[in-house]
């Protein structure tokens, strides 16, 4: 956690905030500063106005009348874009508003390079500035790159460096780990720190909450267009702000039952890939979550593609049911009971642009042919609204393209669809990536009700804290191999967390 | 407006916007000239939409799936080849129906082989198809005009007359033809797990392949399948012009393309519907043939076109705003 920085001077003070969008109250009264060199998080569910919020102080919508501003002790009214960004705000969005086909400088450079009036860009300048820039951030860039050769993490210091070329003093990161591994998480919120010791104020906007504590010394939690309150992080638990942002208790207790009883269902003997996982042998058994955690490329989801014939093991054996498996292909993993929820909701386990129907028929069109093997549009209709139903996805009609729905309700889709297929196993690879706390919880009863039901379930997460309160029994795996079994009842989020961070 | 909706979940909502331009332009030609709504008019409307129209339906397919199919054409001249090769061989205009059959046998054959090749390397060299097919397309085009050294082949027997001129019922049999690939198309397309498959993996192969969707034999057989319907198209030509000549309808390869486009396909793939592909391939018909009746130049009637493209591009977009602000979107 940072220092808390009481005594410095504020950058930013809101007083009274309004903005209403036609009938809807997106903001209401809302109240919210940050001091230089403060790390604050501004918290909340999807919808709850967090980005409205941004958009009001950096000069893209007007607040309703009577709205008090304050950028760095100068009142303010009716700010531009233009006037916000050359008071020293920047907001870095989460999409990161970048250049895909230009170099590295050049987007470093950009607002530097447009300007009123025609000139010649200082090329040179601009390259020597943006190296010294990176060099202050404590990374080692090609300047020539172009953008859309690099990975995200990359990306995303592209756009730091860019609003700090711009002499940016308050900077509003809006989601900006939500597609970073651990280390790439890591490396950013050393960024973050640094920033903050030089005297820059950072707004963070996540949904980790583990990171949120990490990171900041305040939080503002805003629900429902409402402030629910400013908190220092000292002494705040993630169950406490995942309340306050959703307004329900969370049931964060443990789960895990002793399952030695029951049939196993998925034993694994000392399976490995060369360069991806060693020696594992692990077995799951009837109703049982198995939870799996690990840092990023400990070759957890290596190990999932393997059992789904995405790759083929070098040695090592894997039985399903006690009948040993060799799929060579996801359709005949799917054939043999096994379904995989892939870490990648937005483009591998949903088909974006096609229909919330169609998303969920894909895995067994072979359930609904009626005759000459055409499909039966009756039947879909049936399977797909016996999904909706039983999953309780909230969405407007079935013909609607899935992009529509939100995270949460998106995951159930996903699950909807590898449901039907009537697996004896399932694999959830980061289940909970890009979904709400409220709807996290939704899609962990969900999972509850599958294991009762006697499903057999690889729960694979890098959020310590998810596998502890949901698994019964974890794994932990490293450099490609199981180091140690864990049981939830035994230990604690802290003391695992201590483990495998170490 | 429940009746408007009904439609449009049925039709796709491509449809009646289609089936209004069909009407404005057969209503503007009826006022223009009085050739215009004549049964010989309609007739020879009829006789040429259908090689168009099954060249379309054979682009169609590739572009759903988030390609392209560029030797349509050229595959349906070697297709038209095969056939024409075997009536020779079997005595040209005295070839009996056996030969026909045993001709048309072998050009539907030659025709999927070409698109089934094509398929096969896009789907396991996962080449792009534009490459693909433009390289088939040459291949396809130098190895028919090595054989035929650039020149017609043509005295075929009489009863092929029946197919390219004929008429069943009234009907003319190049539309028969037609609205039985288009039936097939239609059903092969919404009905089956290949046509599902089809669109899927137009939108997101990756998370079709995660899904179970077997990709490469979908776009292998996707290929083939319209290479067959390029070699049913090759075999009408030679039907309706009595010759198959290597280059013979080398002008319709971009018309099919605007076709698919004007008829609502996405051209990223995932999207499109056969029956508004139809109404668009009947308005490029009505207006090249309206455009003829009034005696206007023939190259104006591909002008007209394209700016017929440019005005529904234009009109679907101020009709998408329209929603927008219609039902709110901040």
């Amino acid at each position: 956690m940072s220092g808390t920085k009481e005594g410095a001077p504020f950058a930013l003070k809101l007083r009274g905030v309004s903005k209403r969008f036609g009938g809807v109250q997106a903001l209401n009264q809302v109240d919210f500063n940050v001091r230089a060199g403060e790390v604050h998080c501004l918290a909340g569910e999807n919808g709850c106005g967090k980005s409205t919020l941004i958009k009001i102080v950096t000069g893209v919508y007007t607040p309703e009348p009577g709205a008090e501003i304050e950028v760095f002790g100068e009142p303010q009214t009716g700010m531009t874009p233009t006037q916000a960004r050359d008071m020293g705000i920047a907001v870095i969005w989460q999409d990161l508003a970048l250049f895909p086909h230009m170099t590295v400088a050049e987007n470093i450079g950009f607002d530097q390079m447009v300007g009123g009036r025609p000139r010649l860009a200082a090329l040179g300048q601009i390259r020597a500035r943006a190296a010294q820039l990176l060099e202050r951030l404590g990374v080692t860039l090609d300047l020539d790159a172009r953008l859309n050769t690099l990975p995200i993490a990359q990306r995303q210091i592209v756009a730091i460096a860019r609003a700090l070329m711009g002499e940016a003093r308050l900077i509003f990161m809006d989601e900006p780990t939500a597609s970073l591994t651990q280390s790439e998480t890591d490396a950013l919120l050393g960024i973050v720190r640094t920033l903050s010791t030089e005297g820059v104020a950072i707004v963070f906007v996540s949904h980790r909450l583990a990171e949120v504590l990490e990171i900041s010394s305040r939080v503002t939690v805003v629900r429902d267009g409402r402030l629910e309150g400013i908190y220092p992080t000292e002494g705040m638990t993630q169950a406490r702000l995942g309340e306050l942002m959703t307004g329900h208790t969370m049931d964060h207790q443990v789960i895990a039952r002793d399952k030695s009883a029951a049939a196993p269902v998925l034993e694994i003997d000392g399976l490995s890939r060369h360069g991806q996982f060693e020696d594992i042998s692990l077995t799951i058994r009837k109703g049982e979550v198995v939870g799996l955690t690990g840092l990023i490329g400990a070759g957890r989801t290596e190990l999932a593609h393997a059992l789904i014939g995405r790759t083929r093991p070098d040695r090592g054996m894997v039985k399903l049911c006690g009948r040993e498996i060799r799929p060579r292909n996801i359709r005949e993993a799917i054939s043999l009971g096994i379904a995989y929820v892939s870490e990648d909701r937005l483009s591998l386990g949903l088909i974006q642009p096609q229909s919330i129907a169609d998303n969920i028929s894909i895995t067994v069109l072979d359930r609904i042919l009626g005759g000459l093997g055409l499909i039966s549009p009756a039947q879909k209709k049936v399977l797909v609204s016996h999904w909706i139903e039983d999953l309780a996805v909230k969405i407007g009609r079935p013909e609607d393209a899935v992009s529509t729905l939100s995270g949460g309700n998106q995951q159930r889709v996903v699950l909807a669809k590898w449901l039907a297929t009537e697996p004896r196993l399932l694999i959830l690879d980061s289940p909970t990536v890009g979904v709400d706390v409220g709807a996290r919880a939704g899609i962990f009863r969900i999972v509850h009700r599958l294991a009762e039901a006697g499903l057999a379930i690889l729960l694979i997460s890098d959020e310590v804290s998810e596998v502890y309160h949901n698994a019964d029994r974890m794994l932990h795996m490293a450099d490609g191999r199981l180091v140690e079994t864990y049981d939830p009842r035994g230990t604690t989020v802290e003391a695992m967390e201590a483990r495998i961070y170490a | 407006m429940s009746l408007i909706h009904r439609i449009n979940r049925s039709l796709g909502s491509e449809a009646l916007p289609l089936l209004g331009a069909l009407l404005v332009v057969v209503v503007g030609f009826s006022l223009a000239t009085p050739l215009f709504l004549t049964a010989s008019n309609f007739g020879s409307m009829a006789f040429q939409l259908p090689v168009l129209g099954l060249l379309t339906l054979a682009m169609m397919v590739p572009i759903l799936s988030g390609g392209l199919n560029l030797a349509i054409i050229y595959t349906a001249n070697i297709s038209g080849l095969t056939l024409a090769t075997v009536l020779i061989a079997f005595g040209g205009p005295e070839a009996g129906i056996g030969a026909f059959l045993i001709g048309s046998l072998a050009a539907l054959l030659v025709g999927t082989l070409a698109g089934l090749m094509m398929g096969l390397i896009v789907a396991y060299v996962g080449a792009h198809p534009i490459l693909v097919s433009l390289a088939m397309m040459i291949f396809l085009r130098g190895l028919g005009e090595f054989l035929t050294r650039g020149g017609d082949i043509s005295g075929f027997p009489d009863y092929m007359k029946v197919i390219g001129h004929g008429s069943l019922a009234g009907i003319p049999v190049p539309l028969l033809i037609f609205i039985a690939a288009a039936i097939l198309w239609h059903i092969m397309l919404r009905r089956t797990r290949h046509g599902f498959s089809v669109f899927m993996i137009g939108s997101n192969i990756d998370a079709a392949e995660y899904s179970g969707i077997p990709t490469k034999r979908t776009l292998a057989t996707l290929y083939a399948l319209s290479g067959l319907i390029c070699a049913v198209a090759g075999i009408l030509m030679a039907a309706r012009f009595n010759s198959v000549r290597v280059g013979h309808g080398e002008a319709l390869l971009l018309v099919t393309v605007l076709a698919c486009f004007l008829g609502g396909l996405d051209p990223f793939g995932g999207f499109g519907r056969v029956l508004p592909v139809c109404l668009a391939l009947a308005i490029l018909q009505a207006l090249s043939s309206g455009l003829n009746l009034i005696g206007a130049n023939q190259h104006l009637a591909t002008a007209v076109w394209g700016l017929f493209l440019i005005a529904v591009m234009a009109i679907r977009w101020a009709a998408g705003r329209l929603n927008i602000t219609r039902f709110g979107r901040t």
